[in-house]
C-alpha cells in the first residue's frame, strides 16, 4: 500500500515536471514564439501600439511587455488569435491606440498639389510611394498597408486616406 | 494512344446525347442581338460604336480592355439600337452592359476581315491576330485564347491538348462538331500548334463517341502533318475537367497554384480550335457557335448553329417551342450549368448548351439529412478531397481547416452532391464558403508581402546609416592625419 | 415566365439514408435466420422489443430537442442499432436487458451528443458495453446451438417468450440444463484450466472450423457482409483490416506455440468478428474518414479484439475494441488525410 502511494506520487511528480517546467522559454524558442505572433499581425507597419512595426510588437509580446489588445489595424480577429496563442484573456481593442478600421483604406496623393518634397516616401515602412526629389509622387495602391504615416509629414497636405480597391 | 492514369473518382452518368445526335442545324439570323460586354473571362469590352451607328457582320463593335478581355464581334449587319443594361444568362438574368443591334437581314460582311496564311506569319504576330477574332475558350470558361497563347509561349516542348471529352451530361455540340466539321478542328490544331510551337498535339475524345472519333481519324488521314494524335478517353464525369484530362493523358499533375503551361500543356477546346480554324481560314471572326437545345421540355432536342446574341426564347420557338411545362431552364450542362429565372436572355460566346428540363428529367432532390459519413463524397472526388470534412468545417466556418482540406481546389464538378445519401448541397456549401477564405488568404499574401517589403527597407536604411558612418569615420581619420 | 434557380449540380442519384439502412437490415437476415436455426426464436423476440424501444426513445429524444420526427424516424439508424444490440445478446436475456441498452444507446450514445451523424462512439457497442458490465451474469446465459449432442432440452416458443418476459425458466427447467457458453467461452476455461488445443478442439462443442452452430451465424454474417460490399454500401477497408487484424496475431501466435493458441480461422469463426468486421465496425459515423483511416481503425480494432480475447478479462473484445478505436478517429484522421491533385506529396 505504502509503495503503491509512493508510485502515484513520483509519477504525479514526473508529469507535473514535464507539463510545467518548459514554461521557461530557451532562446530558440522565443525567437519561434516571435515568429508565430508576428505571423498573426496584419503587417500594416503603422506604429499604433506604441512599437516601431509588427516584429518589434511581437517581441515585445513574446516577452510579456505589451498587451495583445493593442493593434487597432488587426482588430478584434487579430486580439483573438494572440489570446488564443499567447493563453491570455480576450479583450477589446484599447481605443487609446486607434480606432480599428470599419474599412480598408489605402492612401492618396492629390497629385496637382504635390509638391515633390519626398518627405512622404522617406517614412512609408513599406516602400509604397514612388517618386524623388521634385519627381512627382504617387501611392502604389496594392502595396499600400493603411498605416497612415505618410500623413502627418506632408507639407502641403494632399494626402488622403480612401477606401481599398475591392479586389478581384 | 494509350493513357497514362486512370481517371480518379468521377462518376459514370447516363448522358441524354443520343436524343441531340442528329446533325446541326443552321439557325436563322435573329431579327436583334444582344451582346453582353463582359461574356468572356476578364476585363469587360469597351463599345466602339453608339447608338445608330451602322454595322457590318463581323465588324468589331467593342475591344478588349486589358491583357485579359476579348474583343467583340457584330454577327449581323445591321443598325446599333442601344447601348444598355440588358439581362444577361451569366449573370443569372440579372442586368449587364450589352449592345443591341437591329438585323438588315444582309449580312453584308466586314471588308477587312481577311483570310491569312498562318503557316507563314511569325507565331507572335499569329498569336495577335488570334485576338483580334475575338476568340474565347468555347468549352465553357471564356478565357480569351490569345491570353493564354502569350502567356504559354514562354515554355519550350509544349504538348497541345484538344478537349473533345464531353463528359457532362445532355451536351453534345462538341460531338456534333467533330462528327461534321473535322477539318476544322485538325485546321485549328495545325493554327494552335503553330502559334505556340507545340511540336505535339492530342486530340482527346470520351469513349462513347465512336463517330466523332472516326471522322476526327478520316480527317487526320489525309492530314500531311504527323504530330497530331487521337486518344480515346473513358466515358467517366469528369474526364473532361481540364486537369484531370492532363493527368490522364500524360501522367502529370498541374500543380495546384499553377497553371498547365507550368508542365508544358496546353489544353483548348475542340470548338475553339474551329473558331479559330474559321478566323484564320475564311476571315470571319467568333460570331456563331453551335448549342446543343435539349431536355424534355422542347419538342426535338437538336444542336443549332446559331448567331451569339440570339435571344434564347426565339432559339427555342424556332425549334418548335416548348412542348410541356417546364420546371428548370438551364444553360450549361445537369452537372455545372446555371439555371435561368426566365428564357429572355442572349445566348452568348460561352452557351454550349440549354437544358429545358421537365420534372421527370432529374430525380427529385430529398429534405437535406444530417451527414452520416458514409464517405461516398470522397470516393467520387476528382480532386481526392474530402468533401465530409470540408462539410464539417464549411458549417463551423472553420477557415484554416477548410484551407488545409483544399477547400480552393474544389472544381465545383458537383459529382460529391450526386452521390450523397444525405441529399447535402455540397457543391453549393463549398461555392458559398469560398469568397471568405479567398479573403483570408488574399490577406495573408498582402501581409508577407507588406513584411518582406518592410524589412528591406529596413535594411536598405541600416545599410545607408551604416555607410555614413563609415564615410564620417574616414572623414575624421583623414582630417586627423592631415593635422 | 418565372422558374427557380436552384444551384448546380442538378443530377442526383436516387439513394437516401433509408436507402443505406434497408439495405443493411437485409444484409442482416442471413445472419437472423441461421441464429434462429441454432438458438431458437429468442432472437426475434430480442429484435422486436429493441426496435420498439429504440424508435419509442428516439421519438421521445426528437421531441425534447424539438427536431421533425418522421423524417429522424424514417431513416432506420435507430432500427440497426437496436437489431445489432440484440444480435449481442443472448437469446433468452430477460426483457428488461435489451429495453435498457438500446434505449441507453439512442438517448445517451446518439441524440446526447448531437443525434444522427454526431456520435463519436458506436450506440450500439455503447449500449452492449453498459450492459456486459452491469449485469456480467445475464450476458453469459447462451444456448447450447440446436444440433443433436449438443442440446439436451428443447424449448418451445411458449417457453421462450415466458422466459423473456418473466425472467425466469419454466419450473420444469434450470438454467444450468438450459444454458451452455459460447465457444469462445469454452476454449477461455479449458486453456485456463491447462488443456492444450489439441484436447480442447476436441471437445464435442467444435466442428470443423469453429463452434459448431456459430460457425453457420458467422458464415451468413459474412454472406451477408459481401453482399452489402457488392452492393457498395460499405468499402472492404475496414472489414478486410479488422479480420487481418485478428488473423494475423492469430496465425503468429499458432505458428508459434499451436498448442496454447487458436488458429486464425477459428477466431475468425468464432464470436461476433463477422459481425463486427461487417456490421459493427463499418458503422460509417465513428469510423474513420479516408480510405488510410479507415485500414488503421480496421486493423487496431481487430488487434485490440485478438488481445482481449487472449489475454484480456472477456471471451470476446470486439464491443470494447469498437469503442477504443472511436475513441482514436480524431487522431487517426489528423494524421490520414489524403494528398489532394496538384499538391506536393
Amino acid at each position: 500500500m505504502i509503495l503503491a502511494l509512493l508510485v502515484t506520487a513520483a509519477l504525479t511528480a514526473l508529469l507535473a515536471a514535464t507539463l510545467l517546467l518548459p514554461a521557461q522559454l530557451s532562446a530558440a524558442g522565443e525567437a519561434r514564439l516571435i515568429e508565430r505572433i508576428d505571423a498573426l499581425l496584419p503587417q500594416t507597419q503603422c506604429g499604433r501600439c506604441t512599437f516601431a512595426g509588427c516584429k518589434p510588437y511581437a517581441t515585445a509580446l513574446a516577452r510579456g511587455e505589451a498587451d495583445i489588445n493593442q493593434c487597432p489595424p488587426g482588430g478584434p480577429s487579430t486580439m483573438i488569435a494572440l489570446a488564443a496563442l499567447l493563453k491570455r484573456d480576450a479583450r477589446p481593442v484599447d481605443p487609446k491606440f486607434g480606432v480599428v478600421p470599419e474599412v480598408a483604406t489605402v492612401a492618396w496623393i492629390d497629385e496637382p498639389a504635390c509638391i515633390g518634397c519626398a518627405k512622404c516616401i522617406q517614412v512609408c515602412p513599406v516602400d509604397a510611394i514612388v517618386g524623388a526629389s521634385k519627381f512627382m509622387h504617387t501611392v502604389i495602391a496594392a502595396q499600400c498597408t493603411g498605416c497612415e504615416l505618410c500623413i502627418p509629414p506632408c507639407p502641403v497636405d494632399c494626402i488622403e486616406m480612401r477606401p481599398a480597391a475591392a479586389r478581384a | 494512344m494509350l493513357l497514362h492514369s486512370h481517371v480518379r473518382g468521377g462518376l459514370q452518368l447516363v448522358g441524354h446525347k443520343r436524343r441531340s445526335a442528329a446533325s446541326v442545324r443552321i439557325a436563322a439570323a435573329p431579327a436583334e442581338v444582344i451582346l453582353a460586354l463582359d461574356q468572356h473571362t476578364g476585363l469587360p469590352a469597351i463599345a466602339l460604336v453608339k447608338p445608330g451607328d451602322a454595322v457590318a457582320m463581323g465588324q468589331p463593335i467593342a475591344q478588349p480592355q486589358s491583357d485579359i478581355s476579348a474583343w467583340v464581334h457584330s454577327p449581323i449587319s445591321g443598325r446599333v439600337v442601344a447601348i444598355e443594361p440588358r439581362p444577361a444568362a451569366h449573370h443569372r438574368g440579372e442586368l449587364a452592359p450589352s449592345i443591341v443591334i437591329a438585323n438588315d437581314g444582309e449580312d453584308r460582311r466586314h471588308p477587312a476581315n481577311a483570310p491569312v496564311d498562318f503557316a507563314s506569319m511569325d507565331p507572335l504576330e499569329l498569336c495577335e491576330h488570334i485576338a483580334r477574332g475575338g476568340i474565347v475558350g468555347l468549352g465553357g470558361a471564356t478565357f480569351p485564347t490569345a491570353a493564354k497563347l502569350l502567356q504559354a509561349r514562354a515554355c519550350a516542348h509544349i504538348h497541345l491538348i484538344l478537349n473533345g471529352v464531353e463528359c457532362e451530361p445532355w451536351i453534345s455540340c462538341d460531338d456534333l462538331l467533330m462528327r461534321e466539321r473535322a477539318h476544322d478542328v485538325i485546321l485549328g490544331a495545325h493554327i494552335l500548334c503553330r502559334s505556340l510551337g507545340a511540336a505535339k498535339c492530342t486530340i482527346a475524345i470520351e469513349s462513347d463517341m465512336p463517330e466523332a472519333r472516326s471522322a476526327v481519324r478520316a480527317a487526320l488521314a489525309s492530314d500531311t502533318a504527323s504530330n497530331i494524335e487521337v486518344a480515346s478517353v473513358p466515358s467517366i464525369y469528369p474526364a473532361g475537367g481540364e486537369r484531370q484530362l492532363i493527368t490522364t493523358l500524360t501522367g502529370q499533375e498541374v500543380p495546384a497554384d499553377g497553371l498547365p503551361s507550368d508542365i508544358g500543356v496546353v489544353c483548348q477546346n475542340v470548338g475553339t480550335a474551329a473558331a479559330i480554324a474559321r478566323w484564320i481560314r475564311d476571315g470571319e471572326p467568333l460570331i456563331r457557335r453551335i448549342v446543343t437545345l435539349t431536355g424534355s421540355g422542347v419538342r426535338e432536342p437538336v444542336n443549332v448553329e446559331v448567331r451569339i446574341g440570339t435571344p434564347l426564347a426565339q432559339l427555342i420557338e424556332d425549334a418548335g417551342g416548348y412542348q410541356q411545362p417546364i420546371a428548370e431552364l438551364i444553360m450549361g450542362g445537369s452537372m455545372m450549368g446555371k439555371t435561368l429565372p426566365h428564357d429572355g436572355v442572349p445566348v452568348t460566346k460561352g452557351t454550349n448548351c440549354v437544358i429545358a428540363a421537365t420534372a421527370a428529367d432529374f430525380h427529385e432532390r430529398g429534405t437535406e439529412m444530417p451527414c452520416i459519413r458514409c464517405g461516398n463524397c470522397a470516393e467520387a472526388c476528382p480532386a481526392s478531397l474530402l468533401p465530409q470534412q470540408l462539410h464539417w468545417y464549411a458549417l463551423g466556418k472553420d477557415l484554416d481547416a477548410l484551407e488545409s482540406h483544399g477547400l480552393l481546389d474544389c472544381i465545383e464538378c458537383g459529382c460529391c452532391d450526386y452521390v450523397c445519401p444525405s441529399q447535402i448541397p455540397l457543391t453549393q456549401r463549398f461555392r458559398d464558403a469560398k469568397p471568405a477564405l479567398l479573403e483570408t488568404v488574399d490577406s495573408r499574401t498582402r501581409a508577407n508581402d507588406a513584411r518582406l517589403r518592410f524589412e528591406s527597407r529596413e535594411q536598405r536604411l541600416t545599410r545607408l546609416e551604416a555607410e555614413r558612418r563609415a564615410k564620417l569615420d574616414e572623414k575624421r581619420k583623414a582630417f586627423k592625419d592631415a593635422r | 415566365m418565372k422558374l427557380a434557380t436552384p444551384p448546380a449540380p442538378h443530377e442526383i442519384a436516387p439513394n437516401s439514408v433509408g436507402r443505406v439502412m434497408r439495405l443493411v437490415i437485409y444484409a442482416l437476415v442471413p445472419a437472423i435466420v441461421m441464429h434462429v436455426v441454432f438458438l431458437g426464436p429468442g432472437l426475434i423476440v430480442q429484435i422486436l422489443l429493441g426496435v420498439a424501444t429504440a424508435l419509442a426513445t428516439e421519438a421521445l429524444a426528437l421531441q425534447l430537442r424539438r427536431q421533425p420526427l418522421w423524417r429522424f424516424l424514417s431513416d432506420g439508424t435507430a432500427i440497426i442499432t437496436a437489431m445489432l444490440i440484440a444480435l449481442c445478446l443472448p437469446p433468452l436475456a430477460p426483457w428488461w436487458l435489451v429495453v435498457s441498452g438500446t434505449a441507453f444507446a439512442i438517448l445517451l450514445a446518439k441524440h446526447l451528443f448531437g443525434g444522427m451523424g454526431a456520435n463519436p462512439f458506436n450506440p450500439a457497442m455503447v449500449g452492449y458495453a453498459v450492459l456486459l458490465v452491469s449485469f456480467p451474469a445475464q450476458l453469459t446465459q447462451w444456448l447450447a446451438p440446436n444440433i443433436s449432442g449438443l442440446q439436451t432440452v428443447h424449448l418451445g416458443f411458449g417457453d421462450v417468450l415466458q422466459t423473456i418476459f418473466s425472467g425466469e425458466l419454466p419450473a420444469r427447467l434450470t438454467w444450468d440444463a438450459v444454458t451452455s457458453p459460447t465457444p469462445l467461452a469454452t476454449l477461455r476455461t479449458q486453456l485456463a484450466l491447462g488443456q492444450t488445443m489439441q484436447e480442447v478442439r476436441a471437445n464435442p462443442v467444435f466442428g470443423i472450423l469453429g463452434g459448431r452452430g456459430w460457425e453457420w451465424i458467422n458464415f451468413a454474417t459474412l454472406v451477408g457482409g459481401i453482399w452489402l460490399l457488392a452492393m457498395r454500401i460499405i468499402r472492404w477497408q475496414i472489414p478486410v483490416a479488422l479480420l487481418a487484424g485478428i488473423a494475423v496475431p492469430a496465425g503468429i501466435l499458432y505458428a508459434i506455440d499451436p498448442g496454447s493458441y487458436p488458429g486464425p480461422i477459428f477466431h475468425l469463426t468464432g464470436g461476433a468478428a463477422m459481425l463486427g468486421a461487417f456490421f459493427i465496425a463499418t458503422d460509417p459515423v465513428s469510423a474513420a474518414t479516408s480510405d488510410r483511416g479507415r485500414l488503421i481503425y480496421g486493423a487496431g480494432i481487430g488487434v485490440i479484439t485478438y488481445v482481449i480475447r487472449t489475454w484480456g478479462g472477456y471471451p470476446d473484445g470486439i464491443a470494447f475494441a469498437v469503442l477504443l478505436m472511436n475513441a482514436a478517429v480524431p487522431l487517426i484522421d489528423r494524421f490520414t488525410v489524403p494528398r489532394i491533385y496538384g499538391h506536393p506529396p
